[in-house]
């Protein structure tokens, strides 16, 4: 292949992913990967850590530093102003500019905020960026108080760390439960409850209006739409998330929300890309999907299908498998593969099963007619993806999942059987008599699964 | 912190405090009647000579007492070097002995009184410490703060610590005279379980023991909700109070060799030494049973259930160094060097020590059964080098005085011979593996971190591949700490297990191999 030179904006899981890939079947191209943020490439889902102090941001380096340089992928940290598509340009910060054949955007996302009044007080932020966490210790430094608005992941999640550190948190939710615009009623308020357990005061269905100022520029308070006010020392801002393109604007590039690409990750103008949080399709990729993919795993499988466009002879569209995604609620995990909308669909029946702890739980979503299993929800509980893979794609029906249950499960050895619990009582609700295959006594000793 | 904890932690401190105090209180005065007893019969006759300048004197520190004693001996065996009259030189250490003979120490008159005021007191105040941890916390991983806290990331408090059980292990195995108190105080319980007078092996036996029971109830309180942990805790403590401690006192009572069933050559790399065959040998039917237990594990024992369970059916279930690391080490983990190069030195390390050992019982063997002369020196030699460097100063020194510097694993990971046996098996030829859960990894980092024996799990998770890896020690603990639920410990069918072409489930357009 020619030598050509491949510039990539931003490190983040796309762009690195991306660069990875190219340099695995090209060994010749030049890629250079240019970030503001940090030099190297971390785990961003891994900023809550550090700030509880679990790791040091050398660990949420998946790579160590040697490697860039054996793989010869060139590192830049900068920031991009603008981009001269014309001319092929990049002008960075500083003024340097920098010359590309192809260029990948993967900038990512920042912090969507609203117009409330005394948003840009001290102590009012977002998270997304390492900057963002430096700021948020800094401002968190021996706080007693502070509010978080938003219910979504990173809310909770902000919430935790705060906690952590002895914060009294109080978090606003627009919802009348956690995260229920995604979540199902009963898994929301599983999570409700454990939020309450750490102490946490959550206040459901409740709406920021104002954010108070102590006079000196610095938040005091906050004010919800029902007139009450909470005073506090930090507020963080975690109403989503939103491309991160303003450099972007005023160009010839298609913009929407995200960068407009189709599933090639093609954009509007030759050899220019996207991918990751910024790109935005303007075809659906498939069914229930979003056309804006704001998660770690599609930021990587938009890197590795654009690496394989750009350094092999047959090009494919970008085709997700059965979705998946994960997350942590404080000490709860959750797990949810295929299809599980928030409310029942028409044509779908659900079985919902909580063990008396409230703290494990899991749902099955199947449909009415041919019994074919849809997708589920794990609280507490390990899931094998890899099963779940194959009884989705394969359109098992929903008796062949739970008897199976007992091989599906991911949880460490040891860990109460609740497959059996959710057998019976699914058998009970359903009038069926679906049974677990045998496993000798042998096969238990050994403690193997096959 | 509760108030109770707080004062839990004060008495530690006071208890250990008082503990390191003992060595130095107390008068020494040396006895003729003491060399008598104390002195093999072929040196009484010199050594009541040389010694006649400190008869009747007293000293009020032990550091005098040790100086001059030590002083009249090197002078005594310098001048025969000199003369190179090698058989007269006296190369055994009698200052121990000597020491703890010659102590006249109020420890002596009421030694239990001492031990609860230091050991126990600790141990009281330790368990007030730990028993209220996290009560009323819901269950889940406790690592916040680790790495702000002063004790846990090398801080100023981590070295002291440090320091401090370096500096024990340099007494105990090269100074013992040094902490003669010590051994006096445990000489009771010693009497009572074993009918003999402690050695400074007993202090540390106790010591090491005590330590893994109180830490243990630690990890209870830390892993709570865990299974695995907790089993796993419980098991390593088991084996240690059974089979390292109280099993080999009785075996002692009852007139028959020291032997610790649970411990494994090269591990124990004196097992095929003359003085311990020869014990076991002459032992009747109980030796023999000794004898062929030991070589059906090294021989039948650690392949099988490897083969069946991993490396982790000894090293974090029922091995003493394990179980002082998984319990005492545990606040360390964190501290191993998880770089590619640390892995590189671990393995020529780890295997070094091995051919070692395996050299040195070769030739030992041959010894023994052809009792060829040279060959005895040669014997000898590799003994005294394996033992002080890789016995004591490797295994001890650096294996457990480094927790806080460099992690709870250092032996385990670069030193331990039968940890490189095991770990060949386990790579090689076992159904042990650390599944990887698809595509459900988000690069985190939490499992390489915390992960004792430095493997960057999440190179393996994060490109969907199983950890086949022949230094885990099958802790669990990666697997614990993860947030996503990617990794699970399981034993299975070998086809599939080793994948060095993974693909990572969820992508349709194009499937990787990483
Ligand atoms: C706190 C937090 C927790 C999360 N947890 C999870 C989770 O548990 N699971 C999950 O699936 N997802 C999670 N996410 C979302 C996930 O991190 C993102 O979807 C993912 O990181 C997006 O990757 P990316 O490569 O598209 O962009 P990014 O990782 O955002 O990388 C983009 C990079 O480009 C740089 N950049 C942007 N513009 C410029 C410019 N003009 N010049 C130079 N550099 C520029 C940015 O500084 C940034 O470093 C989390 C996000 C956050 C903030
Ligand atoms: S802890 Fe889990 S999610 Fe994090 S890097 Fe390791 S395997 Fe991946
Ligand atoms: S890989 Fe996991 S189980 Fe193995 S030693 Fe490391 S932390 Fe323990």
């Amino acid at each position: 292949m020619s030598k050509r030179k491949i510039v990539i904006i931003g490190n983040g899981i796309s762009g690195i992913t991306c660069a990875r890939n190219i340099r695995k079947n090209d060994e010749q191209a030049d890629i250079l990967v240019i970030s503001g943020e940090t030099k190297y490439f971390y785990s961003r889902t891994a900023l809550m850590y550090i700030y509880m102090g679990h790791m040091k941001f050398e660990h949420t380096k998946p790579y160590e530093d040697w490697f860039w340089e054996k793989n010869r992928i060139d590192l830049l940290q900068a920031w991009i102003e603008l981009v001269d598509f014309q001319q092929k340009k990049l002008i960075c910060h500083n003024g340097d500019t920098i010359h590309y054949d192809h260029l990948i955007l993967a900038t990512g996302s920042k912090p969507a905020i609203l117009d409330w009044p005394g948003k840009q007080l001290n102590g009012v932020q977002g998270l997304y960026s390492y900057q963002d966490l430096e700021l948020m210790a800094e401002k968190t430094k021996g706080i007693k108080s502070a509010v978080v608005v938003g219910g979504g992941l990173i809310g909770i999640e902000m919430a935790e760390m705060l906690a952590s550190r002895k914060i009294h948190v109080t978090f606003i939710v627009r919802e009348s439960n956690f995260w229920d615009n995604v979540l199902p009623k009963e898994e929301a308020m599983l999570i409700n409850k454990h939020i309450r357990e750490h102490g946490i005061d959550l206040r459901l269905s409740t709406e920021l209006d104002e954010i108070l100022d102590d006079g000196k520029g610095n938040v005091k308070a906050i004010r919800t739409k029902n007139g009450d006010t909470v005073s506090c020392e930090f507020v963080g801002i975690t109403i989503g998330v939103i491309p991160n393109i303003d450099f972007l604007r005023d160009t010839d590039l298609e913009l929407g929300k995200g960068i407009l690409v189709d599933t090639y990750f093609r954009t509007n103008l030759a050899n220019v890309y996207a991918i990751g949080d910024c790109a935005e399709f303007r075809d659906s990729i498939g069914e229930n999907r979003k056309k804006i993919e704001q998660v770690w795993y599609t930021g990587r499988m938009h890197g590795e299908s654009l690496a394989h466009n750009l350094s092999s002879a047959r090009v494919m569209p970008y085709q997700p498998g059965v979705w998946f995604n994960s997350a942590k609620f404080f000490d709860i995990e959750y797990q949810t593969y295929g299809n599980v909308p928030p409310q029942i669909e028409e044509d779908s029946e659900t079985f919902y099963w909580e063990d008396k702890s409230g703290k494990v739980a899991i749902r099955f979503n199947y449909l009415k007619h041919s019994e074919c299993f849809q997708g589920v929800n794990a609280f507490g509980w390990r899931l094998r993806h890899e099963f779940f893979d194959r009884a989705i794609s394969e359109k098992w029906t929903i008796d062949r999942v739970i008897g199976q249950l007992d091989k599906s499960s991911f949880n460490p050895e040891f860990y109460k059987p609740y497959h059996r619990l959710v057998l019976d009582a699914y058998n009970k609700t359903r009038g069926k008599a679906v049974k677990f295959r045998k496993t000798s006594f042998f096969h238990k000793l050994i403690g193997s699964r096959a | 912190m509760k108030k109770l904890q707080v004062l839990g932690l004060g008495l530690f401190i006071v208890g250990l405090s008082i503990f390191s105090y003992l060595p130095f209180i107390g008068q020494y005065q040396l006895e003729e009647t003491m060399v008598e007893a104390e002195v093999k019969s072929e040196h009484q006759e010199v050594m009541l000579s040389i010694l006649r300048p400190m008869f009747g004197e007293t000293y009020q520190i032990n550091f005098q007492f040790i100086s001059d004693l030590n002083r009249l001996i090197d002078a005594h065996n310098d001048d025969l070097k000199i003369r190179e009259a090698w058989d007269e030189v006296i190369w055994d250490d009698y200052s121990f002995p000597l020491t703890k003979a010659a102590a006249n120490t109020p420890i002596s008159d009421y030694p239990l009184a001492y031990f609860s005021l230091s050991v126990l007191l600790a141990i009281f105040g330790a368990m007030l410490y730990i028993v209220p941890l996290y009560r009323g916390e819901p269950e889940g991983i406790k690592n916040n703060g680790i790495y702000f806290s002063s004790m846990k990331s090398r801080g100023l408090l981590g070295i002291i610590t440090g320091t401090y059980l370096i500096l024990f292990y340099v007494l105990l195995y090269w100074f013992p005279a040094y902490i003669a108190n010590l051994v006096i105080m445990v000489d009771p319980l010693s009497k009572a379980l074993s009918g003999q007078e402690a050695s400074q092996w007993f202090l540390y036996g106790l010591l090491y023991t005590l330590a893994i029971l109180v830490m243990g109830i630690r990890m209870f309180r830390k892993y709570k909700g865990n299974m695995y942990q907790t089993i796993r805790t419980a098991s390593v403590m088991f084996f240690q109070l059974a089979f390292a401690f109280l099993i080999p006192e009785i075996l002692i009572l009852l007139n028959k060799p020291w032997h610790d069933f649970k411990n494994i050559w090269p591990l124990d790399y004196s097992f095929f030494y003359d003085y311990r065959l020869e014990g076991m040998v002459s032992s009747g039917a109980l030796g023999m049973f000794m004898l062929v237990w030991g070589i059906v594990l090294i021989v039948i024992g650690v392949p099988l259930l490897t083969y069946f369970y991993g490396k982790r059916w000894y090293c974090s279930w029922v091995c003493g160094c394990g179980g002082l690391a998984e319990t005492l080490g545990d606040p360390y983990r964190q501290l191993s060097d998880k770089t590619l190069k640390a892995w590189k030195v671990e393995r020529y390390l780890v295997h070094g020590v091995l051919v070692f050992a395996v050299l040195m019982t070769a030739v030992t063997l041959a010894n023994y059964f052809m009792e060829f002369g040279l060959l005895g020196q040669a014997t000898n030699q590799l003994h005294s080098i394996y033992g002080f460097a890789i016995g004591a100063a490797f295994a001890g020194v650096v294996g457990t005085g480094f927790y806080p510097l460099m992690g709870n694993r250092v032996w385990c990971r670069f030193g331990c011979p039968l940890a490189a046996y095991l770990g060949i098996v386990q790579r090689f030829k076992s159904r042990f593996r650390i599944t990887t859960n698809g595509g459900q990894c988000i690069s985190c980092g939490n499992c390489s971190t915390y992960c004792e024996m430095g493997i960057d799990v999440r190179w393996y998770a994060q490109r969907g591949q199983n950890i086949v890896r022949a230094s885990c020690v099958g802790c669990g603990v990666c697997s614990a700490v993860c947030p996503r639920g990617v990794l699970k410990l399981e034993n299975g069918t070998e086809d599939g297990r080793i994948n060095d072409m993974p693909i990572i489930i969820g992508n349709k357009s194009v499937q990787v191999k990483s």
